[in-house]
């Protein structure tokens, strides 16, 4: 077993992606090589800078690419932890375990749309560059702020993909009906990932239920401790047994999870 | 020099190291064995358990405070009989000391929970558990009240054979002394504390509280100076031995806590922190021990000139 799996690494990189007027709140940041031995796309990491007591709590990552390059997070600045990172400078080392959870499935000659809200795409591109035949795969990204501030170019050519920028209302129902088109197409004998906003998770969840589509989604709840302990992180599945989504997911199959808001008991 | 002596001597129990894990914050030690060796500890607590399965509290349940954190898990576990049944085989019980955390909403419960926990070969000792302030029965009310805090220590005593009983006291009291003699007089061998002390976090932009629950249970570095305060006050009022529990995250910590006279400590939010946390403290212990010319917690403990 491997018993090294908490590690101190250095930070190779740590800068704001695609800056412009007003400041980008992007990052990426990118790691040593941690020398894992294998992780799938969709897996995570815990991230914790050496930032005193004040933060008690690791970040959570989705692993946007690891290789001989490093270990490389995308993260957007949304809260005191991303705001403490992003002033962490390279050099500094920082504690990572991982990686985390179980990722997305990869069926080699299934025709596979992966679609992607916001920050969600980060861990497509490691998807995208693992996959044995990028040629099956089919994008659709829909972001906020501008292209350039997220990993969009970073996918290998075979890959079809499209990008809806929403910048006016009805913008997003575009996009929404454009991923229902695609998860519709994909239904008979494909499959349909998805990692994004809680919303539009809902959203693909629910294309996939009327679709009859094979669909996986990516979740990210608060987390304290990414190792199944705190149970802090739970989410009911289709039986209403909560569940650790740190190991049992983040991704799950779209089927069993019930992501519609807890009532409290 | 020669290497410090790092062993503890309980009622009915040696450990190795003063380092144990929390309940709560350690699963049941799987979760963590492959971030070090299990039976480098003195010892874990289970996840704490009771006779029925319970889901516990609705999302959610945790929030990040100024050095330290909220819970109101409350409780969720696969119930006694699935930790007996999926969990105990297969820890390494052999090599270190797994204590079964206990929650039950009556005193008869609570002996029902003892008598199938203390059979268990793999049990090393029982963790009463009367200071959880995420439940609605049972939980902390018993911790509060002297007279329910003896009814469920000796129900638990009665039904535990030599296996050894902690009563784990709640902080959420006006005297913690009176809750400690009324554990000891009904044949508690030790006590550990402190569980989590009550609070509550709120979103200003959202006007809503952090926490499903409202409250929840106060955890991590803040919660240190009331736990060494308890350690202080329950050793000044009975002669059991105190496990410290509250905010420990470094050896200097578990030293603390030892010449405040504790026997032991619980490592609880810092496992979240880094999940290698406890498994690193016997090794900087003894480290820092050495730089002190510390050779024995024995030497150590309860020494504070106060
Ligand atoms: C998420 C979480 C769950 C907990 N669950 C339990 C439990 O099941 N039983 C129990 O006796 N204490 C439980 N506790 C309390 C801890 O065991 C410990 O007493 C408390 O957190 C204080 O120690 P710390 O500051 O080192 O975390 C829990 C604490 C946390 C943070
Ligand atoms: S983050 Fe702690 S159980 Fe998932």
């Amino acid at each position: 077993m491997d018993r090294q799996r908490c590690r101190t690494l250095k930070v190779l990189e740590n800068r704001p992606v695609g800056q412009s007027e007003p400041a980008s709140r992007f990052f990426e940041l990118v790691l040593e090589w941690p020398g894992w031995s294998r992780w799938t796309p969709g897996q995570f990491v815990m991230v914790r800078p050496d930032w005193g007591a004040e933060l008690t709590w690791a970040r959570p990552f989705s692993i946007c690419r690891a290789d001989e390059r490093g270990l490389v997070v995308f993260y957007q600045v949304v809260g005191r932890g991303t705001e403490r990172l992003a002033r962490v400078a390279p050099g500094e080392e920082i504690a990572v375990w991982g990686p985390l959870g179980r990722g997305f499935a990869v069926e080699e000659d299934t025709p596979t749309l992966l679609l992607a809200g916001g920050i969600g795409v980060a861990p497509f591109v490691g998807y995208a560059l693992a996959h044995p035949a990028p040629e099956k795969l089919h994008l659709v990204f829909g972001h906020r702020e501008p292209l350039a501030r997220y990993p969009f170019a970073a996918f290998p050519a075979p890959v079809a993909k499209e990008n809806w920028h929403e910048q006016n209302p009805g913008d997003l129902q575009s996009f929404l009906a454009r991923v229902r088109e695609q998860v519709a197409a994909h239904a008979a004998s494909g499959l349909v990932l998805a990692c994004g906003p809680l919303p539009f998770l809902r959203a693909v969840q629910a294309m996939a239920r009327d679709t009859g589509a094979r669909a996986q989604i990516s979740l990210e709840n608060r987390m304290a401790c990414g190792v199944g302990a705190c149970l802090g992180c739970v989410t009911p599945d289709a039986d209403g047994h909560r569940v650790q989504v740190c190991t049992h997911g983040p991704v799950f199959w779209s089927d069993a999870v019930n992501l519609d808001p807890e009532k409290p008991s | 020099m020669s290497a410090p002596d790092l062993s503890v001597r309980l009622p009915g129990l040696t450990l190795k190291n003063p380092v144990l894990t929390a309940s709560g914050t350690f699963g049941y030690g799987l979760e963590f064995s492959v971030y070090g060796d299990l039976a480098s500890l003195g010892g874990f607590v289970l996840k704490g358990m009771s006779l029925a399965p319970r889901e516990g509290n609705p999302m959610p349940r945790v929030a990040e405070t100024a050095c330290g954190m909220l819970n109101a898990v409350g409780l969720q576990n696969v119930g006694a009989e699935a930790v007996i049944r999926e969990k105990l085989p297969r820890l390494p019980w052999r090599e270190t000391a797994v204590v079964a955390n206990l929650y039950a909403t009556s005193a008869d419960e609570f002996g029902e929970l003892a008598v199938l926990l203390a059979a268990r070969p793999e049990i090393a000792a029982l963790e009463v558990n009367i200071s959880c302030p995420n439940v609605r029965h049972g939980g902390a009310a018993f911790g509060q009240d002297p007279e329910q805090a003896g009814l469920v220590t000796r129900a638990v005593k009665d039904r535990a054979g030599k296996t050894p009983v902690i009563v784990k006291l709640s902080p959420n009291v006006t005297d913690i002394a009176a809750i400690a003699r009324a554990a000891a007089d009904n044949g508690a061998d030790m006590l550990s504390c402190i569980n989590t002390l009550t609070g509550m976090a709120v979103d200003l932009e959202r006007r809503t509280p952090r926490l499903a629950n409202v409250f929840g249970g106060l955890s991590g570095p803040a919660i240190k100076p009331v736990a060494l305060r308890c350690v202080h006050q329950v050793r000044r009022a009975v002669d059991l031995p105190v496990i410290g529990v509250g905010g420990i995250a470094c050896a200097r910590d578990v030293l603390e806590f030892i010449l405040v006279g504790a026997h032991a400590v619980q490592i609880g939010t810092a496992n979240f922190t880094r999940p290698d946390t406890a498994f690193r403290l016997p090794g900087e212990i003894a480290a820092l021990m050495d730089k002190l010319g510390i050779q024995s917690l024995d030497e150590l403990r309860g020494t504070l000139k106060a």
